[in-house]
């Protein structure tokens, strides 16, 4: 296998790539570059792909825009509802199914159908479930005496209504990978920690959540990424809209919204880029922080 | 804490890893429990310990049956063959945990693991992780771990077989002296002959889950109670002899040579005689025999090795390889015939079916 490099091989390795790099160069760096300077064309003609002015208005619009604040600060806050809950649920559920129990495959595939069923399918599903009169929620929500919440169509209770499909969504992907951190925890320190006195709630709290760490920490990057870039749940659970009064306008809807609804292609991405500018700090600051947690 | 088992038995499946094991451990003593791999030597601590759950038998802590009692509860401390030390956790927080699950109030545990520590000398390390430690001092604070909240029992589970040479050697001795400065009765799980006869106060030999043999090493080395025993002891091992005993019981025909051997004494049980036998002698106890008048056995050489302080004689009898450990000063070659003597009272006699030493 280590054989010398030469012109020839090297020439039929790039051609093996080829195809994989075609694609990536077409659909993920051409568009991730071009965004990029487009979120600087002020005056730009697409249909002749004419640019007569660049400059950094786009930016100026949309930090002078309130509905770029309010789709941030829904973000944020679609973050915080999901990613810290999320976790919390995954790993509760991924220590029960790593226990000898009965039917535990039937359960791992019920818990990871929601991550391989389509968001729009499954939203038209959620739809009906927070259905103000006809939903399932409403009707046990109604066992316990709680009047009907009008889930989708009251402006507080829209985003919450998202972060639940969101956890729910995301439990199946989170489960599998803590339930492979779980294995990967060696069983003898469970026994000592039996020996050394540690009840079934001590052995979870001091040796399952501070080994598990750094799978906690990968699920917290990979779900606090992608909640910033909800979108898919926000138009199929409120069929196209960013819900009632746009309480549950997040950014990318924003993005989509300019570009798509207003043609305003360099404000989208100007947008895009300031999403990605927050994602990467938000990113630093974990990686800052998780060199802590790995031992 | 003495410790009893009464018939314990254990069964997983459809295999008996341990079969009606009747013990008693004595306070304050250690006890090697030795055996090949698979007879029940780890499964018998992992009872002690609680981890596994005896299929019958009643185990007894004193005078407390703890069968049911969970291992939290059983004032133990157990060293694991890899130590298992928490890895996220400094040495410190290490051998403070089972204080921090018992509810000892900090300052209390932390002056306790130092203490502690000191005894394993370990005190310059307390700050690092166990991964930034070698073997030997993993080996150390798992000791320390498992004796910081003053158990009465510390179960071992092969400590050594991770260690280098030298180290297993030192460790060993320090297992010995740790153990008889707290006097703690001490268990310890080994497949390594040499360490069970070195450290024990007794070793508890098992072979198919069956206890083979429980006394002191020493007794256990002289006196085998069967063949598989004084096999299972001693390096180089035992030669064995396929033998048939005269109409007066007390020569020995070894098979096929003309060899003859006197006993000193009448075999003990002569109701077990069943024509077949056989005769196991130990490389140490063959001399060289110079005065060609005196009985011994006509062995030709096929080898002599030198080790260390000894030579190791490979020879040949009738058909039979065996090896005796001789004095240096004597130079053979190969080929040559020798006579080779056994010490008195040395010469080890088996039933040849069940493998019983008929002579002790």
């Amino acid at each position: 296998m280590n054989d010398k490099p030469t012109l020839n091989k090297t020439l039929k390795a790039v051609l093996y790539l080829l195809p994989a790099l075609v694609i990536i160069v077409t659909f993920s760096i051409y568009p991730i570059v071009k965004s990029f300077f487009m979120s600087f064309y002020t005056d730009y003609d697409y249909f002749k792909d004419l640019v007569y002015a660049r400059g950094l208005d786009n930016y100026k619009v949309i930090f002078e825009d309130p509905e770029f604040w309010k789709s941030l600060g829904n973000t944020l806050l679609f973050v915080v509802g999901v990613v810290p809950l999320s976790i919390i649920i995954s790993l509760v559920i991924a220590t029960l199914l790593n226990q000898k129990i009965k039917f535990r495959g039937l359960f791992r595939t019920i818990y990871f159908l929601p991550f391989v069923t389509s968001v729009v399918a499954v939203s038209i599903v959620w739809r009906w479930i927070f259905h103000s009169q006809y939903g399932v929620l409403n009707y046990f929500l109604g066992l316990f005496g709680i009047s009907p919440i009008n889930w989708l169509t009251d402006p507080t209770w829209a985003m919450p209504s998202l972060v639940i499909l969101a956890i729910w969504k995301g439990l199946g992907y989170n489960i599998i990978i803590f339930l492979a951190g779980l294995q990967n925890i060696n069983q003898q320190y469970y026994l000592a920690a039996k020996i050394d006195g540690a009840g079934a709630w001590e052995r979870f709290k001091n040796i399952t959540v501070p080994l598990l760490s750094p799978t906690t920490f990968f699920i917290s990057i990979v779900s606090i990424i992608n909640s910033f870039k909800v979108f898919d749940e926000v138009y199929a659970l409120f069929g196209g809209q960013p819900g009632p009064a746009g309480s549950a306008e997040t950014i990318v809807y924003y993005i989509y919204n300019k570009f798509y609804g207003e043609w305003d292609f360099g404000v989208a991405s100007a947008a895009a880029y300031v999403l990605f500018l927050v994602i990467f700090i938000f990113t630093l600051i974990q990686l800052y922080f998780g060199k802590k947690v790995n031992y | 804490m003495k410790i009893q088992l009464k018939d314990i038995t254990m069964r997983f499946d459809h295999t008996t890893a341990v079969d009606h094991l009747n013990v008693t451990i004595e306070e304050g003593k250690l006890v090697s429990l030795l055996g090949p791999s698979g007879c029940g030597k780890s499964t018998t601590l992992y009872m002690l310990a609680g981890l596994y759950r005896p299929s019958e038998g009643e185990l007894y802590f004193g005078e407390r049956l703890v069968n049911k009692i969970e291992p939290e509860n059983r004032e133990i401390g157990m060293v694991f063959q890899n130590y298992a030390l928490y890895p996220h956790l400094t040495v410190l927080k290490n051998i403070m945990f089972p204080l921090k699950m018992a509810k000892v109030p900090k300052k209390e545990a932390e002056a306790r693991a130092k203490e502690m520590a000191a005894l394993v000398q370990i005190d310059h390390l307390l700050d690092r992780k166990p991964s930034q430690l070698s073997g030997g001092q993993q080996q150390r604070v798992a000791i320390a771990r498992a004796l910081v909240k003053k158990p009465k029992l510390l179960l071992l589970d092969e400590p050594l077989s991770n260690l280098d040479a030298r180290l297993r050697l030192e460790m060993r001795e320090e297992i010995r002296r740790i153990q008889q400065e707290v006097g703690i009765t001490t268990i310890f799980v080994t497949h390594d002959q040499e360490e069970a006869m070195s450290i024990s106060d007794h070793v508890l030999l098992m072979k198919d889950g069956r206890m083979q043999q429980y006394s002191a090493p020493q007794d256990m080395y002289d006196y085998p109670k069967n063949k598989f025993v004084a096999q299972f002891l001693g390096n180089p091992p035992i030669n064995i002899f396929p033998a048939k005993l005269s109409d007066d019981l007390q020569t020995i025909v070894l098979q096929d040579t003309r060899e003859t051997l006197q006993l000193e004494a009448p075999i003990s049980d002569p109701a077990a005689m069943n024509g077949d036998y056989e005769l196991g002698i130990r490389p140490e106890d063959f001399y060289i025999e110079t005065d060609s008048v005196k009985a011994g056995l006509k062995v030709e050489t096929i080898r002599v090795e030198r080790i260390g302080r000894d030579n190791l004689l490979n020879a040949k009898l009738g058909q039979i390889n065996l090896r005796a450990i001789i004095s240096p000063d004597v130079k053979i070659n190969k080929g040559d015939m020798i006579t080779l003597g056994i010490r008195p009272g040395r010469a080890r006699l088996f039933d040849s079916s069940s493998g019983h030493n008929l002579l002790h």
